[in-house]
C-alpha cells in the first residue's frame, strides 16, 4: 500500500487552508512547512479554488482531509463521493488522505455534522470493512481521526484507544490523532486525557491535528467542551501536546481554525507555538 | 440498548423529540443537552451554509425570517451530498410555495440568480473563441452558426426587474421598473452579473439550447440589434465555440 514515490507530510507545522490567506502563504508562509484542505470544498469543475490548489501545490505538500465520507455510517459508503474523493486525490497526489471516525449520511440525507458511533464489534467490522473500500479505490493508506465526544452509547464495550488499535490491526490504516479532541472527549465523558495517551496506539500516527474548542455545561453543571474551530488552541492542549510528543516523536501538526477564520499573522502565531514543541526534537 | 442511526437522524431534525435511548452522560443518566450538541452543530451549520449560498435573498427577507426559514428548508431538504457548495439546489421552488414568503414575489428568481453564480463560480475553467473568431466566418455561412456557451454561462430570465433587485442588494442603487432577465458568466474567476433585456434573454435562451445564430435572432423580434449583446459575450469570455 505504502507508494514511496508519493511526498510525506514534514514533521512542522501546517494549517488548515483558507482561500483568503492565498496571497498570505505565497508571499510568506513562516513556519508552514505544509497544507491541509477539506476534501468536500475542492470538488468543483475549476475555476479559483483549484487553480489555487494547482500554485500551493508547486510549493507545498498537500494533506487532503475529508468530512463528509460518513465512514462509520450504518448504510454503505456513497460511491459518488469516494469516487470524486478518487479524482481528488489522483489530481492533488497528496501526501496524505484523512478521515473521522463517524457518521454523517444515512438514508441519502447528509447532515453535515460528525455524529458518534457505539464502540463495539459490531462498529469495527464495518468500519474496517468501510476502510478497507476506501484504501482499495484510493490506492493509498488513510489516517483516521478520533473523535470529540459530547456523550457516550449504553452500548459501547469497549474504550476508544481499544477501538482505534483493532481498525489499525485489521485495516493497516494509519491515525490522526486530535488532541484537543482528545482533550475535549475526556473532559465531556469524564477520564484522563494523558491516560487516553498512555492507551493510544502512538506507533500508528501519521498526523496531529491541534485546534480550538468552545466551554459549556451540561444540563447537570457538568463541563461541556464544544469542538468548535474557532478560536486558539488553550494551554491544556498545549501541554497534552507535549506530552504526546513525549512519547511519541516529531509528527506533522496541523492547526485547524475553521469558523471565525481569524487573519493570517494570528494563525502564523499558533503555528509559531506548534513549532516550538517540535524544537525539543531538533 | 441498541441506538440506531435512524432513531438518531430522527430525533436529530425533530427537536420536539426525545434524544434517543441509549444516548448518556458519563454517570449512565439518559443524555438530554448533550444529544443537543450535535442537534444544534445540524441545523446552525446547515442554516449558516444557506445563509452563505443567499446573501441578497437573507437581506431581502431579513436575517430573523431568514433562519427560520432555513430551519423549515434544512427539515424538508437536507443535504443529498456532502459537497455542500451547491447546498440550496431546491430553494427557487421552495420559496415558491413558502407562505410567508408570497409578498415577495421575485424571491425564487434572486434564489435562481445566486445558485447560478455559485454554479458559475465551481465550473469547469473553459478557453474563449478569439476575438475575431466570428469575423472569419463566411457571411453568408452565419445564420447556419451555432454556439457552444462556456460551462460558467447561465441565463436566469425573470418578468422582475431581477438585475437591479440583486445590484441594489448588493452595491446599492434603485430598482428598475421593466423586467430584467440577468447573464452570469466568468471571464476569469469570479462571476459577473449583467443586465439583459427580455429580447437579448429570448435569443441567448435560443443559442443556449444550440438554435442557429439566424434562427436564433428572431426569438428576439423584429428589429433586434445583434451587435450588443454579441459584444457583451465576447467581453464575458462566454462563448468557447463557434460550429459551422
Amino acid at each position: 500500500m505504502l507508494d514511496v514515490t508519493r511526498p510525506s507530510l514534514p514533521f512542522t507545522p501546517g494549517v488548515g487552508y483558507k482561500a483568503q490567506h492565498f496571497n498570505d502563504i505565497m508571499e510568506d508562509a513562516g513556519p508552514v512547512g505544509w497544507l491541509e484542505i477539506h476534501a468536500e470544498n475542492y470538488m468543483g469543475m475549476g475555476g479559483r479554488p483549484l487553480a489555487q490548489l494547482r500554485h500551493l501545490s508547486e510549493k507545498f505538500p498537500f494533506s487532503v482531509h475529508g468530512v463528509g465520507l460518513s465512514i462509520g455510517g450504518e448504510g454503505r459508503l456513497d460511491a459518488d463521493h469516494l469516487a470524486r474523493l478518487k479524482t481528488l486525490c489522483d489530481w492533488l497526489n497528496p501526501a496524505s488522505f484523512s478521515e473521522h471516525l463517524a457518521w454523517s449520511t444515512h438514508e441519502s440525507a447528509f447532515l453535515n455534522d460528525l455524529l458518534p458511533l457505539p464502540y463495539t464489534a459490531a462498529t469495527v467490522k464495518r468500519v474496517a470493512d468501510h476502510i478497507d473500500e476506501v484504501q482499495s479505490t484510493l490506492g493509498r493508506q488513510m489516517l483516521l481521526e478520533n473523535p470529540s465526544s459530547y456523550l457516550a452509547f449504553a452500548e459501547s464495550d469497549m474504550s476508544e484507544t481499544d477501538f482505534l488499535a483493532e481498525i489499525v490491526a485489521r485495516t493497516g490504516c494509519g491515525l490522526l490523532l486530535d488532541v484537543n479532541n482528545v482533550f475535549v472527549s475526556a473532559t465531556n465523558l469524564d477520564y484522563s486525557p494523558q491516560s487516553y495517551i498512555d492507551a493510544y496506539p502512538l506507533d500508528s500516527v501519521g498526523e496531529i491535528h491541534l485546534g480550538g474548542h468552545d466551554e459549556d455545561e451540561d444540563e447537570t453543571g457538568a463541563p461541556l467542551l464544544i469542538d468548535s474551530h474557532g478560536a486558539e488552541v488553550v494551554d491544556p492542549v498545549w501541554a497534552l501536546l507535549d506530552y504526546t510528543l513525549a512519547k511519541s516523536g516529531p509528527k506533522p501538526l496541523l492547526i485547524e481554525w475553521d469558523t471565525d477564520v481569524p487573519e493570517w499573522a494570528v494563525l502564523v502565531e499558533e503555528t509559531k507555538r506548534a513549532d516550538k514543541a517540535l524544537s525539543v526534537f531538533a | 440498548m441498541i441506538t440506531t442511526q435512524t432513531d438518531f437522524r430522527t430525533a436529530l431534525l425533530d427537536p420536539s423529540k426525545q434524544a434517543p435511548n441509549g444516548v448518556q452522560n458519563p454517570d449512565g443518566v439518559p443524555a438530554t443537552k448533550r444529544f443537543d450538541v450535535y442537534r444544534n452543530n445540524v441545523a446552525v451549520s446547515l442554516t449558516d451554509a444557506l445563509e452563505t449560498a443567499f446573501p441578497v435573498v437573507n437581506k431581502l427577507v431579513g436575517n430573523d425570517f431568514f433562519r427560520a426559514m432555513a430551519g423549515v428548508y434544512l427539515r424538508a431538504h437536507p443535504p443529498t451530498s456532502p459537497v455542500m457548495m451547491f447546498y440550496g439546489e431546491a430553494m427557487p421552488e421552495f420559496l415558491a410555495g413558502f407562505g410567508p414568503a408570497q409578498s415577495v414575489p421575485y424571491l425564487p428568481d434572486v434564489a435562481r440568480l445566486e445558485l447560478a453564480m455559485r454554479h458559475s463560480y465551481h465550473a469547469a475553467d473553459a478557453r474563449p473563441i478569439e476575438p475575431d473568431a466570428l469575423a472569419k466566418i463566411a457571411p453568408d455561412t452565419l445564420p447556419n452558426v451555432t454556439f457552444t456557451f462556456a460551462p460558467s454561462v447561465h441565463l436566469i430570465p425573470s418578468n422582475y426587474p431581477l438585475h437591479s433587485i440583486w445590484w441594489a442588494n448588493t452595491h446599492g442603487g434603485d430598482i428598475a421598473k421593466v423586467a430584467q432577465p440577468a447573464l452570469i458568466s466568468r471571464p476569469e474567476f469570479d462571476p459577473i452579473v449583467d443586465v439583459l433585456t427580455p429580447e437579448q434573454s429570448a435569443v441567448i435562451a435560443a443559442l443556449i439550447n444550440g438554435t442557429p445564430l439566424g434562427k436564433a435572432l428572431q426569438s428576439g423580434g423584429a428589429g433586434f440589434d445583434l451587435g450588443p449583446l454579441l459584444g457583451l459575450l465576447l467581453s464575458r469570455n462566454a462563448l468557447i465555440s463557434i460550429n459551422t
